[in-house]
């Protein structure tokens, strides 16, 4: 009856009842009868944040209803809705999601709980600034609730990891598109510098923009990166307009790597590769949506490979004065001699009231790192204090290994956001292996 | 909650003062732990080792006396702990263990009841609490610390290195009872290590420090192995020691 779960990341399961409701009145009875509850999506967050050990985990994938898309691009969707399940049927009638992950494995619950940021976070901010309204269930009762009415638990529910309630259904603003292509400049720079003066000056010119930055490089090729930078291809750009559904994935890995696979002998290897096959400068090359998107979801459950051991995602984010520190995370990576692939930087533009939302203006970078190595811990731990003293923080999706009162001085609105959950979850009913290990709701 | 690295946040140390439990504590509190507490047989020595948890990053620490030397009160003093933990614990390390001089007891009833009741009885009657409340919480980790003599029992400490073996071997079936609970027990087999209980004894190869077995310890819990050896070599010695025969480990192990 106990069920086992794990992030993505595949660190530190835990076992709890598994409960998949699909109705209202379902939800409103497991609050009834349960005590330590919290939802759960596709399981796509890296750490603990969709688990809550001996308690009841609340899938919404049961959640399926898919309204019509109109005129507008306004549609409402079941929280279980994967943005795969809505590409699907979007795409064709000519709409995107205004915001997409780095997978398109991620159910609509899970977006609005994460508050995800996509490579237009720059010009189009997160998540939560696309969505219209949304119902949430809580342990007293069930709410609609929009940036216009009641807004307080509006942004409390935005970002907030599942802990304000369940989110049944949400409606979204979706995004025109032309075609299913896009059209990718692509350039190389052989230094960190080089990369993050061209995105500060030039990022305003596209629509989505991102990095990707060797961390394993040392000396004056210290994060050497590939820029890619993209808008989305008109008719008249493209030789045929297509509109076609993204493709399920064909390659599975279908057992676990032994762990040490990826150490930092093959892991150097793959950068360089990656490194010297990607063009110095490439203009306007068109590429489909998933290949620019979703590169990684071209692999079934990849992170296999990381072996039974696991990984961990480092996603932290700083104010743009302080690029610096982006500069000595790097350089302590690279010369602590970890593992880590190709990290992932980007701008992030202004950030919206979400109380424990991640996206702040400036820059943010996210890399994998295989759990092993026992200086990984103590490293980690010293970014942290690079990342606090530039008044940065770390994502709570990602997130399965920070320290609690580092968390609180990185959420500084977290009693705001407490005195919320109060009025809706007065008995602390939801709580997630993430908040307890971060003492983010007192239980 | 323990992350993702295996650090646990709130610990209850069984066998708190003694060395090896002391340099894993610290190492714990170096990490993640904040709420330490620490139980044993002098109040003395514990508030010696709550003090040095506390200098090592513990905001919470408490101690709990008690003798292992009857088992009837071994459930009463884990629940003690866990209530004064006062919240979800993350690890229980069972540092129970008492060495003497097997030639001086082995013909004293008195004292031979002893080495079992502390180093097989106590500990299997207090796991049982311990299982039962971890299991019910959903998860937890348990540490017992073992020793590579139980591998292979010899003649000049079987006492000891025979009720550890008792200890050990239950072990195994213990962790098999809790899979797929959230619980999981993980044994540590630890070479000659130096500290005040092997101290006066002959050298002996693969003798390690106190804060080396921590520090495998550590990476044990990162990894979820389920028999920490330290040094992580002693995995490879012990395959081939305890397939000797008789004669020949009697002689390598004369008069150790
Ligand atoms: C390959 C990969 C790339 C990624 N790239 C990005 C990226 O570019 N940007 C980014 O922001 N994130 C990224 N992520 C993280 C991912 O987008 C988020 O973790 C997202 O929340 C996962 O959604 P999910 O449906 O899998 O939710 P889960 O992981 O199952 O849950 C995540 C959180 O949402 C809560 N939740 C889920 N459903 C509900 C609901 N119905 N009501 C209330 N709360 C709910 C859970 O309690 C949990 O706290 C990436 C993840 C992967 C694996």
């Amino acid at each position: 009856m106990s069920t086992k779960f794990t992030g993505w990341g595949r660190t530190s399961a835990s076992y709890a009842t598994l409960c998949e409701p699909d109705s209202e009145t379902q939800i409103v009875n497991e609050f009834a009868i349960e005590d330590d509850l919290i939802p759960r999506g596709l399981g796509r967050s890296y750490g603990d944040a969709a688990q809550v050990s001996g308690g009841v985990v609340m899938s919404n994938l049961a959640l399926r209803s898919m309204g019509p898309i109109d005129d507008d691009g306004v549609v409402t969707l079941g929280a279980g809705i994967s943005i795969d399940e809505l590409l699907t049927i979007s795409i064709p009638q000519g709409w995107f999601v205004p915001v997409t992950p780095g997978t398109r494995q991620v159910t609509i619950g899970g977006a609005v709980a994460a508050d995800v940021h996509g490579k237009n976070h720059h010009v189009d901010g997160s998540f939560g600034a696309h969505v219209l309204s949304m119902r949430l269930v809580t342990p007293r009762g069930a709410w609609d609730i929009s940036p216009t009415q009641d807004a307080e638990l509006f942004w409390a529910t935005t970002g907030a990891m599942g802990l304000t309630g369940m989110i049944t259904s949400v409606t979204l603003r979706l995004l025109p598109i032309e075609t299913d292509q896009v059209l990718v400049d692509t350039e190389r720079f052989n230094t960190l510098d080089g990369v993050m003066a061209s995105m500060r000056e030039g990022d305003g010119a596209y629509q989505y923009s991102v990095a990707w930055v060797d961390c394993m490089t040392r000396g004056a090729h210290m994060g050497r990166s590939i820029l890619t930078r993209a808008t989305h291809a008109r008719t008249q750009d493209v030789k045929e307009a297509t509109l076609r559904a993204p493709q399920a994935s064909k390659i599975v890995v279908p057992f676990d790597a032994p762990s040490g696979l990826l150490n930092p002998l093959t892991v150097r290897a793959f950068n360089e590769l990656w490194f010297r096959s990607s063009p110095k400068f490439q203009q306007g090359e068109s590429q489909s949506l998933t290949t620019f998107f979703h590169p990684l979801d071209g692999v079934r459950d990849w992170n296999r490979l990381y072996g039974k051991k696991g990984f961990v995602q480092y996603q932290f984010c700083v104010p743009d004065e302080e690029h610096e520190t982006v500069v000595s995370c790097i350089d302590r990576l690279s010369s602590s001699g970890v593992a880590s692939f190709l990290a992932v930087l980007k701008r992030f533009g202004p950030s919206n009231p979400g109380l424990l939302s991640f996206p702040m203006p400036g820059w943010t970078l996210a890399l994998d790192l295989p759990v092993g190595p026992s200086s990984l811990p103590g490293v980690l731990d010293d970014l942290d204090e690079l990342v606090l003293d530039a008044g940065g923080r770390i994502y709570l999706a990602k997130d399965a290994r920070l320290a609690p009162e580092k968390a609180r001085r990185m959420y500084p609105r977290v009693d705001d956001f407490l005195a919320i959950k109060e009025r809706v979850d007065p008995q602390h009913q939801l709580t997630s292996d993430l908040a307890r290990r971060l003492h983010l709701v007192g239980k | 909650m323990d992350n993702a690295f295996g650090q646990p946040q709130n610990v209850i140390v069984l066998g708190g003062s003694s060395d090896i439990a002391r340099a894993i504590t610290r190492k714990l509190c170096a990490a993640r732990a904040h709420t330490v507490v620490l139980a044993g047989r002098s109040q003395q020595l514990l508030d010696t080792a709550a003090a040095e948890a506390q200098e090592y990053g513990a905001t919470k620490t408490d101690t709990v006396i008690f003798e292992a030397t009857h088992t009837t009160n071994a459930g009463h003093i884990v629940s003690e702990c866990f209530d004064k933990v006062g919240d979800r614990v993350d690890l229980v390390v069972v540092a129970i263990g008492l060495l003497a001089n097997q030639f001086e007891i082995e013909n004293d009833a008195d004292k031979v009841n002893e080495m079992v009741m502390v180093n097989f009885a106590w500990p299997v009657v207090a796991l049982a609490e311990i299982r039962r409340r971890l299991v019910e919480q959903g998860s937890g980790r348990i540490l017992v610390i073992s020793s590579v003599a139980s591998v292979r029992v010899r003649r000049s400490m079987y006492l000891y290195a025979g009720a550890k073996a008792g200890l050990d071997r239950l072990c195994i079936g213990l962790a098999d009872s809790l899979e797929g609970t959230g619980v999981s027990l993980q044994l540590l087999r630890p070479g000659v290590v130096r500290s005040r209980m092997t101290e006066g004894q002959s050298p002996v190869p693969f003798t390690t420090g106190v804060n080396e077995v921590a520090e495998n310890v550590m990476r044990g819990f990162a990894s979820g192995e389920r028999v920490i050896w330290s040094p992580p070599l002693l995995r490879f010695v012990f395959a081939v020691l305890r397939h000797l025969p008789a004669p020949l480990y009697r002689k390598i192990t004369a008069d150790r």
